[in-house]
């Protein structure tokens, strides 16, 4: 199947008075059609940052891109004009952001900022649009979408709003929907619904979703590949079973082991991943997370670790791989992909 | 990329040390504040320039030859010179003693007022935002009626009941002006009063003059300055404006805003006497206001630690 | 939205009845009798008694006072003969309301434009010299503003007229010296709060829709900024009033200012008290109106009858 998108060593930094902040750091992965990615790491790792650079949506300036490519259907995003980033932005790819509750705008009716998405698009009567926006709403679970369409946002509960958030994002038939941690901010019984819309409408639309989330569990009920990022890198890539069941990263062990399972025995404490996510301004020269980890070698202080492939998804970049180190439960059969 | 060798994969495992480092400097509130208006020139300099005309107006008057009140007819109008430096006013008075004199006057207002009005303005927003129920009623009520009526209007009739003079100017300015301020601090101190620092300390049992002391003030105190300082021009410019209306300082005694109506009446002919008290009162002004700005960024907690 | 409209009408209306009760008992607090001065001549005297029953019991002066004012009299003046308070505010408002809108038009326009192309330019050379016009606006007094400005294009330049106000020539300086200081703090107020909009989620939303960036300023920025706009909408009409004040003196407008400032040079009270009145209602009005108009504009404040 042909990639629908390829982020090719991706770098984006940020100008700040304190200095460059390297945000993303040499990122590259691929978007397949109809299938959901997830993208999971600690706050400030970079995955939202990474996620917006799809669409170019991240202030420029301050923020730059020191290079790479995203190439969409074989198109550069990096090199398109103003015209062209507008009829990308929400018919091919869309975001559904974080926090539904500052996300709409307060002053602006609800049907008014669906149909806003077709701004600019010939041939289509207001009546038309009207018609489109009111499906969408159908589609999102909103039943009685007519006295919504002119509700206020403030008149809507926060699942509302990010029902309101994804009918905006569909509502241009993307390929490619962007969900930019869709239900941290909402009740943990709205979060179940908020997911289920979700994963409907990529079904019966066929629309590749990319999930961006801290949460492992929303990760293993609905994705098909997981991301892992830390320090503004990928440090671990594979389908969801090899992720779960054949972590090959200390962080994405740690990861594992810092959420409650069902399976947890009574009385045995969860282990946090004890430290903080490098300071971005000034990245260690070796691998970021060596500070945190508890396999910690020499080397991995002092130079950036190597990717190895474990299998046709499965890539982790730590030199728990390497031929030299020793053996620990992280150690998996691999070729060497070569250094990056 | 250098050689690869056996003895860099020794493991060390976490280092506890680093991983939880701050690498920035522990630094207070106060201190950290200062730091930043020092490092702002502007602010800084506004600041000295501040202290520059106060310092004038408290010495000028007192070593100069010449005094307010004496005329000269020889001397009338007189442009720049050695003898008078800012020149003379169409009685023949000497416009440097004057400039200096109307600063003592008019700052002395600007302060005064200011300071008044955000002391009373604090406390009575204070009581209103951290005691609630009925108290709270009463002042907010009482609040909500002075506020719609305009406070220069009320002023200006104060000021024809009492009479002139800077008491009665400072009194009549006062009337009114703590009004702003007690909406502010309210605002401010029921926004503290239901955060978790302080619920925390209720339950401990701390009593309630701990707790404005210890954990309300120091957090609204930023603000108050900042807001003293945005207060003073504007204090500033009431005197100046009543007085030229002719309701403030009455001769032979002067402030800017005397100068400058004094001034205005020479304009075709004699421009510079009113260049001198405008030049005054808007670098006062601006000062203040440059002033201001930096005390807020300087108190702003979201930029706390930044340069 | 009528809750909220009501509340405001009885604040108002007690605002009112204050103000009115304040100037009544000041009239009392005058120093000196300010009914026996030597100006008055025996015929305003007796107006003067027959409007404020001087001869009554206090309670019921006070029952005449406000019952005239109420009847919107405003009693006579002691300067001018047999001339009620009235006439002359009839005479002198057009000129007053007609430099009031204009200086507010010259604000709001400029002053908004000033501080959205600051907002949009942030950190570049625009934004500056937007940020130093705003700051420079905000330090100048009116007075010194018209008097600078009448020394230079009136007397030095001879460009427009100083004195005046017969023609449109004549009424672009004093417009200016009212409303430079609000035009500052408009496009302050509208800098800071363009830079809230410009980075809120909502602006993020929009750019991800593909709509362009004139459509975002102009259809989701502008119209979210402006409100805290409105809300010193009450405020600034009261500062462009007395600003109108001096200015009226300085440029010799016959509006209601001059008038104002005339009556307390020469102690004629009752013209003081009545267009003090007069000013105070029509403040009051203005806020109520302004604060209703900002129920509207903000759909928050229109369906919960509440302010934030």
């Amino acid at each position: 199947m042909e990639n629908l998108l390829e982020v090719k060593n991706l770098q984006f930094s940020f100008r700040t008075y304190g200095g460059v902040v390297k945000a993303v750091r040499d990122v590259s992965f691929e978007v397949r059609p109809g299938e959901i990615l997830g993208i999971v790491g600690e706050s400030g790792c970079g995955k939202s940052v990474t996620s917006q650079c799809l669409m170019r949506l991240n202030p420029e300036p301050p923020g730059f891109f020191e290079g790479g490519e995203i190439l969409y259907k074989g198109k550069d995003v990096l090199k398109m004009n103003k015209k062209e980033l507008r009829q990308f932005r929400g018919k091919e790819i869309s975001y559904i952001f974080q926090d539904p509750m500052t996300s709409l705008n307060p002053t602006m009716r609800i049907g008014k900022q669906i149909e806003e998405v077709f701004v600019g698009r010939k041939g289509m009567s207001a009546a038309e649009k009207k018609a489109k926006a009111l499906e969408i709403l159908k589609m999102v679970g909103i039943s009685d979408g007519e006295r919504r369409y002119k509700q206020y946002p403030h008149e809507l509960s926060g699942g509302m709003k990010q029902r309101v958030m994804i009918a905006i994002a569909l509502v241009g038939s993307p390929s490619i929907v962007i969900a930019d941690e869709p239900t941290t901010s909402l009740d943990v019984t709205i979060e179940a619904q908020i997911l289920d819309v979700l994963k409907n409408l990529q079904k019966t639309l066929g629309t590749s979703i990319i999930l961006i989330t801290h949460d492992l569990g929303v990760i293993a009920k609905l994705c098909d590949r997981v991301l892992v990022m830390y320090g503004g890198k990928i440090v671990e890539r594979g389908s969801v079973d090899e992720i779960f069941y054949d972590t090959a990263h200390p962080y994405t062990k740690g990861l594992m082991h810092s959420i409650a399972k069902l399976d947890t025995a009574k009385g045995q404490k969860l282990q946090p991943i004890e430290g903080t996510p490098p300071d971005l301004f000034a990245p260690p020269k070796g691998c970021p997370f060596a500070a945190r980890c508890e396999y910690c070698m020499e080397i991995c202080k002092d130079m950036p670790p190597q990717t190895y492939e474990l299998s046709k998804e499965h890539e982790t970049c730590c030199w728990l791989q390497h031929e030299y180190a020793p053996d620990t439960d992280m150690r998996k059969k691999v070729t060497e992909k070569g250094e990056v | 990329m250098a050689e690869i060798t056996k003895e860099q994969f020794k493991v060390v495992g976490k280092n506890t040390k680093t991983m939880e480092s701050i690498s920035r400097p522990n630094i207070g509130y106060w201190q950290d504040a200062w730091r930043r208006i020092r490092k702002n020139k502007i602010a800084f300099f506004s600041l000295c320039l501040i202290g520059l005309y106060v310092l004038m107006a408290i010495f000028v008057p007192m070593f100069s030859k010449y005094d307010i009140a004496t005329q000269s007819v020889a001397e009338m109008n007189q442009s720049f010179s050695k003898a008078h430096w800012f020149g003379t006013d169409s009685l023949g008075r000497d416009l440097w003693v004057r400039a200096w004199s109307g600063a003592r006057v008019s700052l002395t207002i600007g302060f005064a007022a200011s300071i008044i009005n955000a002391i009373v303005g604090s406390i009575m927003g204070g009581i209103s935002g951290f005691y609630g129920g009925k108290i709270d009623m009463v002042i907010q009520r009482v609040v909500d009626v002075l506020y719609g009526i305009p406070s220069l209007i009320v002023t200006i009739l104060l000021m024809v009941v009492v009479g002139n003079g800077v008491h009665c100017l400072i009194l009549a300015m006062c009337c009114v002006g703590w009004i702003g301020g007690c909406r502010f601090v309210r605002g401010e101190v029921l926004k503290l009063r239901e955060s978790d620092f302080v619920s925390a300390a209720k339950i401990l049992g701390v009593p309630d003059i701990v707790i404005i002391v210890k954990h309300i003030l120091p957090n609204i105190m930023g603000l108050i300055i900042t807001n003293l300082t945005m207060a003073i021009p504007g204090a500033i410019f009431q005197e100046a404006f009543l007085s030229y209306i002719g309701l403030g300082i009455k001769p032979p005694n002067c402030s800017w805003g005397v100068l400058a109506k004094d001034g205005i009446a020479q304009l075709r002919i004699h421009p510079y006497q009113v260049f001198v008290p405008a030049f005054l009162i808007c670098t006062t002004m601006l000062a203040l206001n440059l002033l201001g700005d930096g005390l807020r960024d300087a108190f702003d907690p979201k930029l706390r630690g930044t340069e | 939205m009528a809750k909220y409209i009501a509340k405001r009408v009885a604040l108002a209306i007690v605002t009112l009845l204050v103000l009115t009760s304040v100037v009544f008992v000041l009239v009392r607090l005058m120093p000196g009798d300010p009914f026996s001065s030597d100006k008055m001549t025996p015929e305003i005297k007796a107006n003067l008694e027959a409007y404020y029953g001087l001869d009554k019991p206090l309670a019921e002066q006070y029952i005449t006072y406000m019952k005239n004012v109420l009847h919107g009299d405003l009693g006579y003046s002691m300067k001018y003969e047999s001339q009620t308070v009235n006439r002359i505010i009839a005479d002198s408002f057009p000129y007053s309301a007609d430099l009031g809108i204009r200086s507010l038009c010259f604000a709001l326009f400029f002053g908004l434009i000033l501080g959205i192309v600051a907002a949009l330019n942030r950190g570049k050379k625009l934004d500056f010299v937007c940020i130093l016009i705003a700051i420079i606006g905000t330090s100048i007094p009116d007075f010194i503003m018209g008097s600078v400005l009448q020394y230079f294009f009136g007397i030095k330049w001879q460009i427009l007229p100083v004195a005046q106000y017969t023609s449109f020539k004549h009424t672009i300086l004093p417009s200016i010296a009212v409303g430079f200081y609000t035009l500052a703090s408009i496009s302050r107020l509208m800098r800071s709060s363009m830079l809230e909009v410009v980075s809120s989620d909502y602006t993020k939303t929009a750019r991800a829709k593909g709509l362009s960036d004139f459509r975002i300023t102009f259809k989701h920025q502008i119209r979210n900024a402006i409100t805290p706009i409105i809300t010193i909408m009450g405020p600034t009409v009261a500062s462009v009033l007395t600003g109108t004040f001096v200015i009226e003196a300085l440029f010799a407008i016959p509006g209601m200012g001059k008038h104002y400032v005339d009556s307390i040079n020469m102690a004629d009270y009752t013209l003081v008290l009545g267009m003090t009145i007069f000013y105070g209602a029509f403040l009051i009005v203005s806020i109520l109106i302004v604060d209703i108009l900002y129920g509207i504009v903000d759909p928050r404040i229109r369906l919960s009858g509440k302010k934030r």
